[in-house]
């Protein structure tokens, strides 16, 4: 089976986020009031597994060792089965 | 007695180090391509500053899963010295041999100049020819040099006298104005708990020469290779 997951990569909770800081300043100079803004990274991996509890093991695993950094990063993993 | 500098795609500080340890130290180093992963033969091994790998996913986190940095492991294993230096530190953080992560900067700009550090503790093979308290200089080329580390982690990283170096002003204080990049505790530099992995943002390469400004920098390659004759 071919399976894509989507892999959301944020910040902790506490940490500071520049990227979103600026944005946020620039948004304010453009005249849009917002309360915050926090930037994220989307990863789409598409993958062959036996089945969805295999792929999404293997992904996770993958966001353990690379994707993400577990020091500093939160992630979730969203499976869905390509035809 | 011989030093590994290591090469990886993107590295570009690798030279500026091997000719400070030649020319300006006077001892034998030699670069080494990621790909070799031998480092049988070396003694100690610099990761030099760069961009390894375009920064890609985050800065060090691709170099930090190279085979070669299973052979750096290993040879930090011995008690032989590591020292990673900017891109270098990145590397070591990912790789998981130095504690915390460096992050975009506070402010999300590059930063290229001078910076005023404290020296914390001369208990390193890297800090030996310095004073404790000593306030010394070197320059900073970094965009992701924010040191980040859990509060439980920065503890630790205080009560065994991991810190090495400290973002400071003039008068050797602790303030904001001199932390060029937000780093938790205007960390600059630490090593591991077994004292021979050093990471720091910072370039003592770029400060071994006075022509060059300064040459405090100089003094970190010399205790480390006083350390190496010492105990190798």
């Amino acid at each position: 089976m071919q399976y894509q997951a989507t892999v959301r990569i944020e910040q902790k909770a506490g940490m500071l986020d520049p990227e979103g800081t600026t944005a946020k300043r620039a948004l304010g100079q453009l005249g849009y009031q917002v309360s915050s803004v926090k930037t994220a990274k989307l990863y789409e991996i598409v993958l062959e597994a036996e089945s969805a509890e295999i792929a999404e093991q293997k992904v996770d695993e993958m966001c353990q060792k690379l994707i993400a950094n577990p020091i500093i990063h939160n992630y979730t993993i969203d499976l869905k089965e390509l035809n | 007695m011989k030093i590994a500098i290591l090469q990886f795609g993107g590295t570009n500080c690798d030279l500026d180090v091997l000719h400070v340890l030649k020319d300006v130290v006077g001892v034998d180093a030699e670069t080494v391509w990621y790909k070799q992963e031998d480092l049988t033969g070396f003694d100690g091994v610099v990761v030099p500053g760069g961009f390894s790998y375009g920064d890609y996913l985050r800065a060090g986190a691709i170099a930090a899963r190279t085979p070669i940095m299973n052979s750096v492991k290993k040879l930090a294993a011995e008690g032989k010295p590591v020292l990673g230096i900017c891109n270098g530190f990145q590397i070591l953080t990912e790789a998981r041999v130095l504690e915390g992560a460096l992050t975009t900067n506070e402010y999300p700009k590059f930063r290229c100049h001078w910076t005023n550090l404290r020296v914390e503790t001369v208990n390193t093979p890297f800090t030996s020819k310095f004073r404790k308290g000593e306030i010394i200089r070197m320059p900073i080329a970094h965009m992701e040099g924010q040191f980040y580390a859990e509060e439980k982690t920065l503890a630790e990283l205080d009560e065994n006298d991991q810190v090495v170096f400290r973002y400071v002003n003039e008068n050797g204080k602790v303030t904001d104005a001199a932390n060029p990049n937000g780093s938790l505790e205007n960390i600059a530099g630490i090593v591991n708990t077994s004292r021979n992995i050093f990471g720091l943002m910072p370039h003592p390469e770029r400060a071994s020469e006075s022509i060059l400004g300064s040459d405090d920098g100089l003094r970190v390659f010399e205790s480390m290779v006083d350390y190496i004759t010492e105990n190798f």
